[in-house]
């Protein structure tokens, strides 16, 4: 199969996740969106490195599913709290940061 | 001998010093320690007088350098005294009736809770007027100047909490500041021409400069005396300066500080000798104010302010005598040295007066006082008489050369100059005979004031009376004193040169015409306010009377054409300043900060519109990038 | 080595500023004492800079040089000439009554009671004292970068001192006082900073310049009026006006000149009498000075080129600025509007390129920065005692409190100028310079001598003369402290205008020098009279008076 085809699997992915993250409120959802793109570019890596056929990309793909893996914990972390004190899980009502 | 010069300025400056700054425990002797040194001042100048008068006559200038003053590159000033016959003169005179007036000053300001300062402002202008006749160069004469400035602005304004003296005082300074940058001018101009502004090589060198230099130094130099000697067009301070305690008015406003002018321009001789029509403008000047000055002395009813109008033209007549070159410097001072005794001797009259009436100055309300007060009516009387030039009296002796003087000018020039000196004379015949009859003779017109008390007059204490006395004989004996041999010519000619005009009139012929407008005059007045009683309130009078009484419009006029377009520019100013050139910068702030509020609803804390934008950025990044491959 | 003594001179007061800060918040008082006590080691050692100095000897002396960022050519480089040392002179002088003055004008409220923590009285005498190093090392740096950081960082503590201790008498309510004060604060520090900004583009131009003709960048002032006058530096004109602009609109600010002026009133209106005259006396004093130091020495032709514009912006300034001064309600605000006349005539000196009108100008910056503390620090008393700085509200104060009203008018006497008191000297030469050149500008300068005595006595007679205003009959007359602060002032005004020539001395060999970097002569007179007459004497030369009658032929 003409591996090209996994990058327009991969940009769909992240298109996806892309509006996901625009369109939707809940956090969570908001999450797994972002997650979402990040998997995209890890198959896009992966794919790459499958066509110059070196390693490169399947370690940077390896760095990438780590530091989500964190970012998962802190950001998870977060909407929780946030949960906690504001019982909403909406994006929208954490706009305390503008004047 | 040289050393004691400086310690002529020094002396009344202590005293100043002292006497400012001694505060209330100098208070019961302050006027003692200032009239001892003021009269110390005098003996100095007399011993420095006998000095000069033991060399021979080429050999009398002395010269004393104190110390270096400002040294800037090729500027240079000194301070630095020269003691000349023209200086000495002035000395004598300033020191003279100086000391005469610190001691009449003790009984005059006797009630005066502020004594000590009076006597302290005293001295300080007796020392700024030293300084400035002593000074050996323009610019320690400018600070002897302005000294003299503060002093006067001090004086009139020295019962402070009247407004109008307050307001009088402001105007003396700041009318005399117009002359001052004239004087400022004129060494500044005599900088850049001769690089120096010391009198001996300024004035030895003045023929080498062009003419049109010279013509603006002496202009610059008659701007300043007019504003210190009160002439037209600066002339309208000195009414007002009335405000201040009589014995200043004799001392400054009459005998000395105004005629400084006079000085300046008999100095500076060489510079105006070379420039016919700088001459011809302190004729102008001197021929104008003299008639002005006259005219207003009629109108007035305020005692003082005749007085002042009287002395306005009197200067006139030195100014003239001053314009007309080297036939007049030695009669303009003779005049001056004349008028300084007749003149402080009728002003201290007049105080005297005023002191016995409970400081009424409205003639009107005099009458009659010679019963009252003989010793104040004889001086006066005398004063009068000489002022008016009687035959043998100092002022016909001074008065007559000048107005001699004037028709020796020549032409049509001559009999114009000569013919305004002589209607000077008459007029002047009336108004001091106004005053006098207004004052001393006919029925007594004063009443209770307000408050019920009714003035009694009595004469004057005899620390008043005696300085009286002494100037009363001055004005009797000097003018025919100085006229024996011609000695004040011969004494002064050795630095102001003298030369002799062919006069289109003999003297005799003069002097019979100055007799015939003196009776005249005399007689105008007599049948105005001497034959008829004389109305308290002043009647409506012509429309010259009423403008004269006016000072001739000389302050109305000021107010349309200065004072108000001065107030209504600086208001404006004070619009412009806030509203274009504050409002420019903070028109920036505010477009900057209305900016940046637009943008900031931009930032509108939403975490999907910075999505968006972070998206749309890469888009447009990715796009940029492509396109310029694809070019 | 020597001891490093300018480096000490700065670092006394800026030791003081954290010292001062220091002292716990119960011991304000004490406070007070430790100001004054660094303030006055700092005069001391002013006194020896000036007493080491020698008039006669090298062009910049007592120098410190040390290496700071190599990368960049930045040196640690001190240096003082004639007219630093009589600036630095005068701003030691002037602290110590700077504090004095402002003794009680940051202790609490009366009835207040301060909580443990409340040290705002330490805070305004550190702040002075961290103004008056910075401005001490304004004037002593000879590096560009150095002089920069420093007149620069001076803003910070000026705006907390115009912000956080503004006047409490303004006749206004609380809340209108605490407005205008932050206004004025704000904008004190843009106008400022916006300067500092162009400035810093111009410093980095020059050193980009440097770099590129000399091989190696540098700040030097020295090094580059050297290389300039070697000939291996050579700007394009362009170049060099654009650099020369950079430098003066920041000195112009800080000066200020007209149309820059306006934050000036609103800076000395809502500040403290005290911070006032700091803020005219001596910060504003660096501008003026910089514009010698650096704008004619770096940039001779461009100098030259802008002379006739800012010449007619300085006479704008003081005609403009003595108008409004007449035309202000407001004491303060008038004062300040006087001071921009003032800083007119500094300019117009600097720029007439005279030795007369630089040594005069020089010679203004000291007695401008003297008179105005006497003037302004009496007029704090007098707002102090009640209360208000609306001319209207006051009438016949010279009537109950003589010694106040007598020291305010010798201030206001000097700040129009009356000969025997320093200002005048100043000025006159400033008017002679100008005049030996451009007779115009000179006369029309003229006109600002006679708009001086109109608002100097205008606002005596308003608020000193007349009948005693109900408001003021129980004011009480100055006090033994505040006689302290202005006789000393009073008696320096007298005696430098009696005497300057020691302080002419000093300045005068640095003007000649700034003047022959700029290629400047002074214009020859008309008709020279020979040199003997210099030294003339009729003793010796029987001719004198033959002199007044030389025409009399």
């Amino acid at each position: 199969m003409n591996p090209v085809n996994y990058l327009y699997l991969a940009a769909l992915l992240f298109t996806i996740g892309a509006a996901g993250v625009v369109i939707r409120r809940n956090a969570i959802v908001l999450f797994m969106c972002v997650e979402l793109m990040l998997n995209a570019c890890n198959l896009a890596f992966v794919t790459f490195s499958r066509l110059h056929g070196n390693l490169d990309g399947q370690i940077i793909a390896f760095f990438t599913m780590v530091v989500a893996a964190a970012e998962v914990v802190v950001g998870l972390a977060i909407i929780v709290t946030v949960f906690r004190s504001r019982h909403s899980a909406s994006v929208d009502d954490a706009s305390l940061m503008k004047l | 001998m040289e050393n004691l010069i400086g310690l002529l300025v020094a002396v009344p400056l202590l005293g100043a010093a002292l006497l400012l700054c001694g505060g209330r425990r100098l208070d019961g002797k302050g006027h003692y320690i200032g009239t001892v040194l003021a009269a110390g001042s005098f003996a100095i100048g007399a011993v420095l007088f006998a000095d000069m008068l033991g060399r021979g006559e080429h050999d009398r200038a002395m010269h004393s350098k104190v110390f270096s003053w400002i040294p800037v590159g090729g500027f240079r000033a000194d301070v630095a005294f020269q003691l000349d016959q023209l200086s000495m003169t002035f000395v004598l005179l300033i020191t003279g009736v100086g000391t005469l007036i610190h001691i009449y000053s003790i009984g005059y300001m006797e009630h005066d809770e502020r004594r000590r300062r009076f006597f302290g402002y005293l001295n300080l202008f007796l020392a700024a007027m030293l300084l400035l006749v002593l000074a050996d160069n323009y610019l320690l004469l400018y600070v002897g100047w302005e000294g003299v400035g503060l002093a006067s602005y001090l004086l009139i304004g020295f019962w402070q909490h009247k407004p109008s003296a307050a307001t009088a005082a402001k105007k003396a300074f700041i009318v005399n500041r117009v002359g001052d940058v004239g004087l400022s001018i004129a060494i500044m101009l005599m900088f850049t021409t001769f690089g120096t502004f010391t009198f001996a090589p300024v004035l030895t060198n003045a023929d080498h400069a062009s003419e049109g230099k010279l013509t603006a130094i002496g202009l610059m130099l008659l701007l300043a005396a007019c504003g210190k000697s009160a002439q037209v067009p600066l002339q309208s301070w000195l009414g007002d300066a009335m405000e201040g305690p009589t014995p200043v008015s004799a001392l400054i406003h009459a005998a000395t500080m105004v005629t400084a002018g006079v000085y300046l321009i008999t100095r500076s001789g060489a510079i105006f000798n070379a420039a016919p029509d700088a001459q011809a403008a302190v004729v102008a000047v001197g021929a104008v104010t003299l008639l002005f000055g006259a005219i207003v002395g009629c109108a007035k009813d305020d005692i003082k302010k005749a007085l002042a109008g009287s002395t306005m033209s009197q200067i006139g007549y030195m100014i003239l005598a001053a314009g007309l070159g080297p036939i007049g410097y030695v009669f303009a001072i003779m005049h001056l040295v004349t008028h300084g005794f007749f003149k402080a001797g009728l002003f201290l009259g007049a105080g005297s007066v005023m002191h016995a009436m409970n400081d009424e100055v409205d003639m009107r309300k005099y009458g009659g006082l010679r019963k009252y007060m003989p010793v104040t009516f004889i001086t006066f009387g005398l004063g009068y008489l000489a002022i008016i030039g009687f035959p043998g009296l100092s002022g016909f002796w001074s008065k007559d050369k000048i107005i001699e003087a004037a028709f020796a000018k020549g032409g049509t020039e001559g009999w114009i100059l000569g013919g305004a000196a002589l209607l000077g004379a008459a007029i002047t015949a009336y108004y001091m005979t106004r005053v006098m009859l207004l004052t001393f003779f006919g029925e007594k017109r004063w009443a209770p004031d307000e408050k019920g008390h009714e003035p009694h007059p009595h004469e004057s204490p005899s620390s008043m009376t005696i300085p009286m006395i002494v100037l009363a004989v001055g004005s009797v004996f000097a003018g025919g004193l100085f006229s024996v041999n011609d000695a004040f010519l011969k004494w002064l000619e050795p630095v102001t040169g003298h030369s002799h005009g062919d006069s289109p009139l003999s003297a005799a012929a003069v002097t019979a015409g100055t007799m015939v407008v003196l009776v005249i005059g005399v007689a105008l007045a007599w049948a105005q306010y001497g034959r008829r009683p004389v109305p308290r309130t002043a009647p409506r009078g012509s429309l010259l009377t009423r403008a004269a009484r006016r000072d001739l419009l000389q302050d109305d006029f000021n107010h349309v054409a200065l004072v108000k377009p001065g107030q209504y520019l600086t208001r404006g100013l004070v619009y412009v300043d806030h509203k274009l050139v504050d409002g420019v910068v903070n028109g920036t702030a505010a477009s900057v900060g209305g900016l940046s509020g637009r943008l900031r609803k931009l930032q509108n804390g939403y975490a999907r519109t910075y999505a968006v934008s972070m998206f749309g950025g890469t888009a447009v990044l990715i796009a940029a990038t492509l396109l310029m491959r694809a070019v | 080595m020597s001891f490093p003594l300018l480096t000490a001179t700065a670092v006394v007061p800026a030791l003081g500023a954290v010292v001062t800060a220091a002292v716990p918040a119960a011991q304000r008082a004490a406070a007070k004492w430790v100001a004054l006590g660094f303030s006055l080691v700092t005069l001391a050692l002013a006194a020896v800079v000036l007493v080491r100095f020698d008039p006669g000897g090298a062009r910049f002396q007592l120098t410190e040089s040390h290496a700071w960022i190599k990368d960049f050519g930045v040196r640690y480089e001190l240096g003082v000439d004639g007219i630093a040392v009589a600036l630095i002179a005068l701003t030691a002088v002037l602290i110590p009554f700077i504090i004095l003055a402002g003794w009680h004008d940051a202790d609490p409220l009366e009835g207040a009671h301060p909580n443990r923590r409340w040290r705002p009285t330490q805070g305004f005498f550190a702040l002075i004292l961290m103004v008056e190093a910075m401005v001490v090392i304004s004037f002593e740096a000879t590096d560009i970068f150095l002089f920069y950081i420093f007149f620069e960082a001076m803003l910070i503590p000026m705006y907390f001192l115009i912000g956080g201790f503004g006047d409490r008498a303004g006749g206004r309510s609380e809340e209108e006082t605490a407005t205008q004060r932050s206004y004025a604060a704000v904008k004190f520090l843009l106008y400022n900073l916006a300067g500092g900004l162009i400035m810093l583009a111009a410093v980095v131009g020059l050193y980009a310049v440097t770099a590129d003709q000399l091989g190696t960048g540098t700040f030097s002032l020295q090094e580059i009026v050297q290389a300039r006058a070697g000939g291996h530096l050579d700007m394009a004109s362009s170049t060099e006006r654009l650099l020369f602009l950079g430098f003066f609109f920041a000195f112009a600010v800080k000066a200020p000149l007209w149309p820059l002026h306006t934050w000036l009133p609103n800076a000395m209106g809502e500040s403290t009498a005290p911070v006032a005259v700091l803020i005219t006396a001596v910060v504003d004093k660096v501008g003026t000075f910089a514009m010698l130091r650096f704008c004619l020495q770096l940039f001779p032709e461009a100098s030259k080129w802008a002379t006739p514009a800012i010449m007619i912006l300085a006479l704008i300034s003081i005609i403009y600025g003595a108008l409004l001064a007449i035309g202000q309600r407001d004491i303060k605000r008038l004062i300040a509007y006087a001071s921009i006349s003032h800083f007119g005539f500094i300019i117009l000196g600097i720029f007439a390129m005279t030795t007369q009108g630089q040594s005069g100008a020089t010679l203004y910056m000291v007695n401008h920065g003297v008179s105005t503390a006497a003037l302004m620090l009496v007029a704090g008393f007098l707002i102090t005692r009640r209360g208000s700085r609306l001319i209207a509200d006051y009438g016949g104060v010279q009537k109950v409190a003589p010694v106040l009203a007598g020291t305010f008018l010798i201030g206001g006497l000097a700040t129009l100028s009356l000969p025997g008191l320093a200002p005048f000297i100043s000025e006159f030469l400033v008017l002679v310079g100008t005049f030996s050149r451009y007779p115009a500008f000179g006369v029309i300068a003229t006109v600002g001598i006679v708009l001086a005595a109109l608002y100097v006595l205008i606002l005596y007679q308003r608020t000193m003369t007349g009948p005693v205003k109900a408001e003021v009959r129980s004011m009480p007359d100055l006090r033994v402290r505040e006689l302290v602060v202005v006789a000393p002032l009073i008696a320096l005004l007298i005696f430098l205008g009696v005497y300057p020539k020691p302080l002419a001395d000093i300045v005068n060999p640095a003007v000649d020098h700034t003047m022959s970097v700029v290629d400047k002569k002074d214009p020859k007179p008309d008709h020279p009279v020979d040199a003997g007459w210099f030294s003339y004497s009729p003793k010796s030369d029987g001719g004198s008076h033959d002199g007044a009658s030389g025409g009399a032929k």
